[in-house]
């Protein structure tokens, strides 16, 4: 043991905690599995779902004591900690919409709970990382774990493709990552974030800037694969549509999510000094995404892959507020995501609801009738729609609103235009699923519909509800 | 001190079994002799290891890559159909990106060799110190803890995403 080994103190471990119990609870499953017989592995949910009630008190315990842990490979401060609890809780109401899911198709087992749990895990230590290896381990678990949950369903052929797709891919864009990891090293002799941005910013330690240019760029693009921003989204509408419709819903949720806050934290802190040279680039990631997302839905026939379109959109509106790096800039984003979480979810909760066994009903036109059939449950769908718009008082409104305020302030008035004059194209696609439920006689589709499962109805509920309520009391997260 | 001649003349003999490992290895026609070819190329890595007083890495490429990773190789080998791979005639569509990637990225090593100023200096070396192993422990169980210890988060959840691509049924 070396001499200057000090054993990480009491209050570390409490840094730690979501961590433990998510990681805990996951490997629990595993050893419980075996022993559970088949009709029972709901309990195994059950006890996922603990997990994560749990896990959001350990989020809270640890943001309570913030600070850094285990040799400062953890930072958790209040960003930190917003994005743990946010990402435990998109784990949480996923589980919830899985449950009939799962026992509809057939599929209910505890390795998809556990790979959950892991999924979550890897997010919760990226948002809290400080250093680029533990942030790069992270990002693995969390995705090795989401590329499975994708093919989860093995015996469909468009499952299959998902997880493949995203595998090869994901993997490609993980060694973007990891070589600009490696060069930025390179570079500066280490991988401490703000060890990063001290020798940045010192101009008699300044490396070449040929190779931390191109450490940036690489860094640059495997995060932009994670965010699913253009030119990087291929992957996003094959995946979601593939993927069964919880696993879709969480895809768009909690990685994402994770993703964003890792981009802020690497870009605002780590590459601030380089800031003059990214931003550029970051304005016409932004745009481009916004277009891609927004043009490429107003085609779309299938839901789910209309809303993957839509969540890349909405990846180019959080980009408008990193492109804006203030303060007010990182807050939207925060503030964006919380609000692009829940209506991502409860959108999904309702395909995922309406679907069917198998997935047989996923074209825009089976909506057609739910509104007469199906009148709260249409209602909630139509609120979450109405805030993926922005229309006030919904909470969408309010998250583009504080985006682009931002943006303004930081003189970016020609991404503002242009980001503005897309969220009306956006309205058109969304509006049409408004239209259809509402205005379509009903047609087959609706024959032999369900009722809704408690579960699904609680996540629906919660989102649609967290979506009003931070549009009317938008300081309860700000 | 062995003389500077000695360390360059084992620098070449060991680049000369990584490079031509790796030719041989995508050239060979039969899986096997590829695999082989593999290892040959890793132990010249290890070899290179070696020489640059990096005692740690040449074990674990010896007992992971060559011993470990090899033997999963050959296995997996050893499963598929040989006979017919080797009636399949191998194709190389891409050869000229190749060959422009390949004299690219030769380009730029001799440009970023030829300025060595602009490389971050190496660590020196500590005479009479603790050894490559310790050191190596000492920094990754207390600087690094996390890391390792996620690590094998990251493993399991690995091993369990296998097994549910692989299982027979759910």
């Amino acid at each position: 043991m070396p001499a200057n080994f000090v054993p990480p103190s009491g209050v570390e471990y409490i840094r730690v905690l979501p961590e433990i119990i998510l990681a805990a609870v996951a490997t629990l499953i595993m050893v419980l599995e075996p022993l559970t017989p088949a009709p029972r592995k709901r309990a195994l949910g059950y006890l996922a779902l603990a997990g994560f009630a749990g896990a959001l008190a350990g989020a809270a315990a640890a943001g309570w004591r913030t600070g850094p842990a285990f040799s400062g490979m953890l930072e958790v401060d209040g960003f930190a900690t917003f994005f743990r609890l946010l990402v435990i809780l998109a784990g949480l109401l996923v589980t919830l919409v899985s449950f009939p899911y799962l026992r509809r198709e057939e599929a209910e087992s505890g390795e998809y709970y556990a790979l959950l749990l892991y999924s979550v895990a890897g997010q919760t230590i990226m948002v809290s990382a400080a250093d680029l290896i533990v942030l790069f381990i992270g990002l693995e678990i969390s995705s090795i774990a989401s590329y499975v949950l994708a093919g989860y369903m093995r015996r469909e052929k468009l499952a299959n493709e998902a997880a493949a797709k995203y595998f090869l891919l994901g993997s490609f864009a993980t060694a973007f990552l990891l070589y600009g990891i490696a060069l930025i090293y390179g570079a500066t002799g280490t991988t401490r974030l703000n060890g990063i941005a001290q020798v940045l910013s010192d101009p008699r330690m300044a490396p070449a800037g040929i190779l931390t240019g191109t450490a940036v760029a690489l860094m640059l693009v495997g995060f932009a694969f994670k965010i699913s921003a253009a030119p990087f989204q291929v992957w996003a509408p094959d995946v979601y549509q593939g993927a069964p419709s919880p696993v879709a819903a969480f895809l768009a949720a909690g990685p994402k999510a994770a993703a964003f806050a890792v981009l802020l934290r690497v870009f605002m802190t780590a590459f601030a000094p380089l800031t003059g040279r990214w931003l550029a680039i970051m304005w016409s990631l932004s745009l481009l995404t916004m277009i891609v997302g927004n043009f490429a839905a107003l085609l779309q026939t299938n839901i789910k892959r209309l809303l993957a379109y839509s969540s890349i959109a909405h990846a180019g509106y959080v980009l408008v507020a990193v492109t804006a790096h203030s303060e007010e800039g990182v807050q939207a984003a925060m503030f964006y995501l919380t609000v692009y979480v829940f209506m991502n979810i409860g959108a999904f909760a309702v395909v995922a609801y309406f679907s069917r066994k198998g997935e047989r009903y996923v074209e825009i036109e089976d909506l057609a009738g739910l509104g007469v059939r199906q009148p709260v449950l249409a209602a909630l769908f139509a609120v979450i729609l109405l805030s993926l718009i922005g229309v006030p008082p919904t909470a969408g409104f309010l998250g583009k609103f504080y985006i682009f305020q931002a943006a303004v302030k930081a003189d970016l008035l020609w991404l503002t235009v242009l980001g503005l004059l897309n969220s009306a194209v956006a309205a058109y696609y969304y509006l049409r699923l408004i239209v259809i439920m509402y205005m379509k006689e009903p047609g087959d589709s609706l024959l032999e519909l369900p009722g809704m499962a408690v579960s699904t109805r609680a996540a629906l509920w919660t989102s649609a509800a967290a979506v009003v309520v931070l549009g009317l009391f938008p300081a309860l997260i700000r | 001190m062995n003389p500077m001649w000695i360390d360059t003349l084992f620098f070449y003999f060991f680049a000369l079994l990584v490079l031509g490992g790796g030719v041989a290895t995508i050239t060979c026609k039969s899986a096997v002799h590829s695999a082989i070819s593999l290892i040959v190329s890793m132990v010249g890595v290890a070899g290179l290891f070696l020489l640059q007083h990096a005692e740690f890495l040449f074990a674990v490429q010896i007992v992971l890559y060559i011993g470990g990773v090899m033997v999963l190789f050959l296995f997996v080998i050893m499963l598929v159909n040989l006979d017919e791979s080797m009636q399949m005639r191998q194709f190389n569509r891409q050869w000229l990106l190749a060959v422009a990637a390949v004299i690219a990225a030769g380009v730029q090593a001799v440009w970023l060799l030829s300025k060595p100023a602009d490389l971050p200096a190496a660590v020196p070396q500590v005479p009479g110190g603790p050894g490559n192993v310790q050191r190596v422990a000492d920094v990754l169980f207390s600087q690094y803890l996390l890391p390792f210890e996620i690590a094998s988060v990251l493993l399991l959840a690995a091993v369990i995403g296998s097994v549910v691509m692989a299982k027979k049924r759910l």
